[in-house]
């Protein structure tokens, strides 16, 4: 992590294999200390919650955005600003509920799984799941709570990677006792 | 010119960071009773302001003035709330306030994966900055003992 502060939207350069790479140890590593797909697919759950509620103060100290109108521009913003600064990668976004409260991030190229094929044995594996709790904290910081997952996985044989955002609803602040 | 004091809250209510510097005369209330009525009131102002605003505003509560000092507002978009007090011929800090959030609060307690962000800070580079910041505003200057 940076200790200087104050710098602007231009990011460090950071070879892209490493960061690949160090993901990939994560994940077998985890493999190698829980039994079931179901639990690893939680911890990476958890473990992306624990960075969205880090990585969201970097990113509203960074981007400079102000509130978001309604739940399309959030998608915009998550996409165009949040994925680009942290991934370098700008996801489409389509399949738009007819209630406009849900959408889709189709991932094209998911830097996580450059290297990645799942073997026969974890059928059930998220791979990138981190990427699902790390928004559904970001948002929660931003007094959205929503809900995450993947419908469609590349490295499950599906043609795209397709990361699901369901609003679930608006937090309100936790208040003193006594106030409104 | 003078910097009384800050105070910033998290989402919750609960005080992580205070600081005074040269203020003479204290409340006859416990620091917790004090933070407690000061995030308090801070709440009620903000809502009550923003219901009696008559167009939206995106900023919302800024400060008050009374006859003795001012209180600065500013809240990040992740609801942590930053309080400063200073003498009343300290003008807009708005940004200042800004700053204290984006590049000391984030860069020494967000991207420190030390810090809890749930309890108090307790960080000796964040204080030491914060410290060589505060002391480096050019209102700030008057405020020794």
């Amino acid at each position: 992590m940076s200790k200087q502060p104050g710098r602007g939207l231009e990011s460090r350069k950071l070879v892209g294999e490493l960061f690949t790479l160090t993901y990939g140890a994560l994940v077998s590593q985890l493999i190698k200390d829980y039994d079931n797909d179901d639990e690893i697919n939680k911890q990476l759950d958890k473990m992306g919650y624990n960075i969205g509620i880090r990585l969201v103060e970097d990113f509203m100290a960074r981007s400079n955005v102000d509130k978001c109108q309604d739940f399309r521009e959030t998608a915009e913003v998550l996409s165009k600003m949040a994925f680009k600064m942290y991934l370098n990668i700008s996801p489409t976004i389509a399949n738009w509920s007819p209630a406009n409260d849900e959408f889709s991030f189709i991932l094209d190229n998911n830097p996580l799984v450059e290297f990645v094929e799942l073997p026969d044995d974890h059928p059930d594996l998220n791979y990138s799941n981190i990427l699902c709790g790390a928004i559904r904290g970001a948002l929660e910081m931003l007094q959205l709570e929503v809900e995450t997952w993947f419908s469609k996985d590349v490295l499950k044989g599906d043609n795209i990677t397709e990361l699901r955002v369901k609003y679930i609803k608006r937090l309100t602040d936790a208040l003193p006792a006594g106030e409104d | 010119m003078t910097v009384f004091l800050l105070h910033i809250y998290d989402r919750n209510g609960n005080s992580l960071y205070e600081k005074e510097w040269c203020r003479r005369k204290k409340s006859n209330l416990t620091k917790e009773e004090e933070k407690k009525l000061m995030f308090g009131m801070l709440h009620s102002i903000k809502s009550f302001v923003s219901k009696l605003s008559p167009k939206d505003s995106k900023e919302g509560f800024l400060s008050y003035t009374t006859s003795q000092y001012k209180l600065h507002f500013y809240e990040s978009p992740t609801r942590l709330k930053f309080v400063v007090m200073t003498d009343i011929n300290v003008g807009n800090i708005r940004e200042t306030l800004k700053k204290i959030y984006s590049s000391i609060y984030v860069a020494y307690i967000a991207r420190n994966p030390m810090c809890d962000l749930a309890e108090p800070i307790n960080c000796k580079l964040f204080e030491s900055r914060l410290e060589t910041f505060m002391k480096g505003l050019s209102f700030f200057e008057d405020s020794k003992e």
